[in-house]
């Protein structure tokens, strides 16, 4: 059952936006987490709602899969709006017992959650059309000029990668120990805390000792596969900027500006 | 090609505290000479060295005493140690812990990638590696989703890729089912005979043993017995002793052969039994 989880939440289809340099794509959504901090009002929010739907309908991701990822979210979405809506104060429009609703409150948690979905859709966009290992690569390669501080950045890369393919096989082996444990008698159902946190010693300690050899192993078979670092290495995918690639950073450039305009330039409403 | 002349390891081993407190001999005194385009084979119950001899031809492990050269390379010339490791392919016993990449494709590359092979080049032999243990049209998949004898093709896939001129498997079908491991020997097979690269096969599967060129059996440390398959399966009582079997149907032919039936010592496979005990049939 385990092998085949999907990490991240890739979904595979083939699209522009799945085609793209992931580097695009992960400089793509921190410029758009900025600008929906840095457009502030409804027509802002206008733009960058249009932006996103654009890129939904580019990704060919279904909107049905996008729209029950948030579910995830729904309740934290309610609590801030909630916060917002009854404790900002301002001219009052609404009462109910004690809570009061007031203008700028309404305005406030609305603006809020269209933020707050905006930015998660956003960023979940992203993982839904890039895959771990593309994003590993992204960052890598991103990060690259750090190596002059003398940042491991191959090394950083690499272990999230080894995570990334251990994760499927340390989660197939909790569970095998798991059962093997249910069979000798362990309680893994109790509701009690304390106890529920005594019976997952029996489960962590083989899980870290078989992590431990694993480890083991496979730094021998690198080593016997003549890795030695970062440093002279080729790269069998290397990351190559495309023209389609360009024509998405200019696309970025011109969203940026426009919503930098929004906030600057005194519209009218 | 492989010569290893007078070679002994001590492990070291260690107290509570981290001191040295005393050494184990793993390997005692052991020469050996292989040739190129050779199959061998390494029997030898648990602990008797022949893990340990293994790393030692891929300069994982360095001599305590002796010497070992690889296509005439000293493993103990720090200098030389990535020319030995891509000369000396190896692939393990765990299949799971030794594939590095999340795609089959990815993993193959990893070793041509280590080496600095140019892009292009990589692609290739990415694609005749996977060809060769029959494992192309997975190239995309996830190692995950692959079967133990899958797996130990890729990464044997992942060795050729480097192009190495021998490949030393410890144990590859140790914890694989019945028909992933003939297919990993069989994959072997085919790159001995179709490519010409040298094979050490270290086994506990005497089946597998049968195909070699030549058998060692190490006990203890130290070389027991050498020869063709014939000539060490004939020696059963010898084997028995040293806790190895010896393939069913030659014990089999050993039990007849005592109990007075005419037949030849050394029978390997049941067509030969067959032959030896009715000449005439068909």
């Amino acid at each position: 059952m385990f092998k085949d989880i999907t990490l991240g939440q890739y979904y595979q289809t083939d699209s522009l936006l799945h085609r793209l340099d992931p580097r695009v794509k992960l400089v793509g959504t921190l410029v758009y987490i900025i600008s929906l901090f840095v457009v502030d009002s409804f027509t802002g929010y206008i733009i960058a709602g249009i932006f996103l739907a654009a890129m939904i309908v580019l990704s060919n991701v279904p909107v049905g899969y996008i729209v029950r990822g948030m579910r995830a979210i729904l309740i934290l979405l309610l609590i801030t709006m909630s916060f917002n809506l009854f404790l900002t104060p301002g001219q009052v429009i609404f009462r109910i017992g004690f809570l009061k609703i007031t203008r700028e409150g309404l305005a406030f948690a609305i603006k809020m959650a269209i933020r707050l979905s905006l930015l998660v859709i956003g960023s979940s966009l992203m993982t839904l059309t890039t895959t771990p290992n593309q994003l590993t690569d992204a960052i890598e390669s991103l990060l690259g000029p750090l190596k002059r501080f003398r940042v491991p950045v191959h090394e950083i890369a690499m272990m999230m990668s080894i995570a990334l393919r251990f994760i499927p096989i340390l989660m197939e082996e909790t569970d095998k120990i798991m059962k093997a444990q249910i069979a000798r008698g362990a309680d893994f159902e109790s509701r009690n805390l304390i106890k529920k946190m005594k019976s997952l010693v029996p489960l962590l300690v083989p899980l870290f000792i078989s992590a431990f050899r694993r480890a083991n192993d496979l730094a021998m078979a690198m080593e016997a596969r003549c890795y030695r670092g970062g440093a002279g290495r080729t790269k069998m995918k290397p990351l190559v900027y495309l023209g389609r690639d360009r024509a998405a950073y200019l696309t970025l450039f011109i969203y940026f500006a426009v919503c930098v305009a929004v906030r600057v330039l005194p519209l009218p409403f | 090609m492989i010569k290893v002349s007078k070679l002994i390891h001590d492990y070291i081993q260690r107290d509570e505290d981290g001191n040295p407190s005393g050494t184990i001999r793993a390997i005692d005194d052991v020469s050996l000479d292989v040739k190129p385009g050779q199959f061998i084979a390494i029997l030898g119950h648990n602990g008797s060295g022949k893990s340990t001899l293994a790393k030692h031809l891929n300069a994982l492990l360095f001599p305590t005493e002796g010497a070992v050269w690889i296509n005439g390379l000293d493993t103990r010339d720090q200098q030389y140690l990535w020319e030995i490791r891509q000369t000396a392919g190896m692939v393990f016993q765990n299949p799971d812990n030794q594939i590095i990449g999340q795609v089959v494709e990815e993993d193959v590359g990893f070793g041509p990638e280590n080496m600095g092979v140019p892009t292009e080049e990589i692609w290739e032999r990415v694609e005749e590696s996977l060809k060769a243990v029959g494992m192309y049209e997975y190239r995309k998949k996830s190692p995950n989703r692959l079967s133990g004898g899958q797996k130990q093709r890729v990464s044997i896939a992942g060795v050729i890729a480097m192009h190495p001129r021998c490949i030393v498997m410890d144990e590859p079908t140790a914890m694989l089912d019945p028909s992933g491991r003939a297919d990993v020997i069989r994959a072997a097979l085919t790159l001995n005979k179709g490519e010409g690269i040298t094979i050490i096969l270290i086994t506990h599967y005497m089946e597998e043993a049968i195909q070699a060129d030549r058998i060692f059996v190490m006990d203890r440390g130290r070389i027991a017995m050498q020869g063709s398959p014939r000539e060490i399966f004939s020696r059963v009582e010898e084997m028995q002793e040293l806790h190895l079997d010896v393939p069913q149907v030659t014990l089999l032919a050993h039990t007849l052969r005592s109990r007075g039936v005419d037949i030849p010592e050394g029978i390997l496979t049941s067509e030969e039994l067959a032959r030896a005990i009715c000449p005439d049939a068909k």
